[in-house]
């Protein structure tokens, strides 16, 4: 399938975004809110479930169901808190031992004047800094878009899966064409410019595995099952040896000559 | 020829500031007086070269060269650069993007938007990088990632500290998610440097924005900026597309950073190297009170 194609059914109205798959992957869901620093951002949702019966907990972009819930949920683009209220949870996993799994869905990390004042720059990478030595498993999951460090800041992971017609991006399609040809609408060639779709990325070995994308129930049913054996196969690595291999995997990323 | 002058050995501060020059406004090298970008009065070359291109009515920073910064920085004669031989690939076969490097090399005669190494300023051993502003706009790609990376790992190794001057559009969006990619692995490698108890300041300058900002300048212990740079993860033409309004005045410089708590301090170019200096010789060798 062409890339735009792709990068129109994982923006389609609909689709199915974080809150989606919490519900269908975990039982038991309490969410948690809140940064403790500044507010609690509802563009990421997360908290503690069982999934197959294990504590885990989940950290989700959630772009919106109606258009005031997407107003409310800012389409799924984050503020620093969100980032924040993301590794808050991420430490209490680490405290309870218990794995992480993010789901991930947004057109970027939002680029706004409140963002830019609480330092969305230092909210990432803060984020980037502490997932590569968390001492508990973390799978990424992308479902929809995945766009540039907004993305990232919740996929610095043991593995990162996409779904089929997921898409995942240094920079929005739009915002590479103005850049390439000062044109916004020429979106579908910088589609293919880009290489963003879960084709490209598994042969990259940007990513470990692509999730067949047939109806909704039973996409929920392989994560759940994938999950759960990727979670007890890192389970059985010791911390340090896991943070060793998180560490490898993104340090072998990168094409130069020398 | 071009590769000579590279490796060329400055003999002082002024020669190193004068290479800059040439650069930073290749249009007119040689003229007696140049015109300052921000307020656009004229200076004395000379004058402006000895003012460490400061511009001396208004203040205005003008951009350094990567290699001049710390060549001027560290005691004479000490920075040996490391990877001085990584270049770009074109991995995604990016339209347009073989011949942007070719014409970035040859305009600043470096081979990446980097320059990494060691080298002593007072006398104390320390890791160096600097990123040069008129390669590609200083944008980071796989190369850029593993210079960081590397100087990181090795200063890891040796019980070294790092200081790092920052500019930076963002990530290089012609190599695609290896860019994006980039700014985890870099964060790794200052993750690990930073848990082996070492120190690590970063400069910011004009401008830091994009994956730059939210990666490696963003996670130093202590985080300087040059008067009046612009920081931010997105650039003020995009928040002005999202909040449909125009951003204040200073909104995103250096001294709005330091008033929202994200800046330790901003520092003149003619206080740096003191401010560094004393930076470095306060975390040398951990407590004199023993194990506190």
């Amino acid at each position: 399938m062409d890339p735009y194609k792709r990068l129109q059914l994982a923006r389609k109205n609909g689709r199915p975004s974080g809150r989606y798959y919490i519900e269908n992957l975990l039982t038991d869901f309490v969410e948690l809110h809140g940064d403790r620093r500044f507010g609690d951002d509802p563009a990421i949702m997360a908290g503690v479930g069982l999934l197959c019966g294990h504590p885990v907990t989940v950290i989700a972009h959630e772009k919106g169901g109606d258009i005031r819930d997407k107003a409310h949920r800012n389409f799924g683009s984050a503020n620093p808190e969100g980032y924040r209220k993301a590794l808050r949870q991420m430490k209490l996993a680490e405290k309870f031992h218990r794995p992480v799994l993010c789901i991930v869905d947004t057109a970027g990390a939002f680029a706004g004047m409140g963002a830019e004042e609480r330092g969305q720059g230092q909210a990432i990478a803060e984020n980037l800094m502490e997932m590569m030595t968390l001492k508990t498993p973390i799978v990424s999951v992308f479902v929809g878009e995945g766009g540039s460090g907004g993305a990232l800041a919740l996929a610095v992971a043991d593995e990162v899966w996409m779904l089929e017609n997921a898409v995942y991006s240094v920079i929005s399609p739009e915002g590479c064409a103005s850049i390439l040809w000062k044109d916004a609408s020429k979106v579908k060639e910088a589609c293919a410019c880009l290489k963003m779709t879960a084709e490209d990325l598994l042969d990259m070995g940007v990513i470990e595995k692509i999730i067949p994308e047939t109806q909704p129930e039973t996409i929920c049913e392989t994560l759940k099952a994938q999950i759960d054996m990727t979670f007890r196969e890192l389970s059985a690595l010791s911390p340090e040896e896991r943070c060793e291999r998180r560490y490898r995997r993104f340090r072998r990323l990168g094409v130069f000559g020398e | 020829m071009l590769n000579k002058m590279n490796f060329k050995k400055n003999r002082n501060q002024l020669e190193g500031y004068n290479q800059a020059l040439e650069t930073s406004a290749p249009s007119v090298p040689d003229a007696l007086f140049t015109k300052c970008p921000e307020c656009g009065r004229t200076t004395l070359t000379a004058e402006l070269a000895e003012n460490e291109l400061v511009c001396p009515k208004c203040g205005y920073h003008i951009r350094i060269p990567a290699r001049s910064r710390l060549l001027a920085l560290c005691d004479e004669g000490t920075f040996q650069e490391w990877d001085a031989g990584l270049f770009s690939k074109d991995p995604l076969s990016f339209p347009g993007y073989a011949a942007k490097v070719k014409g970035s090399r040859l305009k600043t005669r470096e081979n990446s938007a980097v320059v990494t190494g060691e080298g002593k300023l007072a006398g104390m051993d320390c890791a160096f990088f600097a990123m040069e502003g008129q390669f590609m706009m200083g944008s980071m790609g796989s190369v850029v990632g593993e210079k960081v990376t590397r100087v990181f790992e090795r200063a890891a190794e040796r019980g070294l500290p790092v200081i790092g001057f920052t500019v930076s559009g963002g990530a290089r969006m012609q190599e695609g998610i290896l860019s994006l990619m980039q700014m985890a692995k870099t964060s790794g490698a200052v993750k690990r440097h930073s848990d082996a108890g070492l120190l690590y300041v970063t400069v910011l300058t004009n401008p830091t924005t994009g994956g730059v900002t939210a990666s490696f300048a963003m996670e130093g212990d202590i985080i300087l900026a040059e008067p009046g740079a612009l920081v931010g993860f997105a650039g003020p033409r995009v928040i002005e597309q999202t909040m449909r309004q125009k951003l204040p005045k200073g909104f995103q410089s250096a001294e709005f950073l330091m008033e929202k708590g994200f800046l330790d301090g901003v520092v003149p170019r003619s206080e740096m190297k003191e401010t560094l200096t004393t930076i470095l010789r306060l975390h040398k060798g951990g407590s004199s009170y023993g194990s506190v």
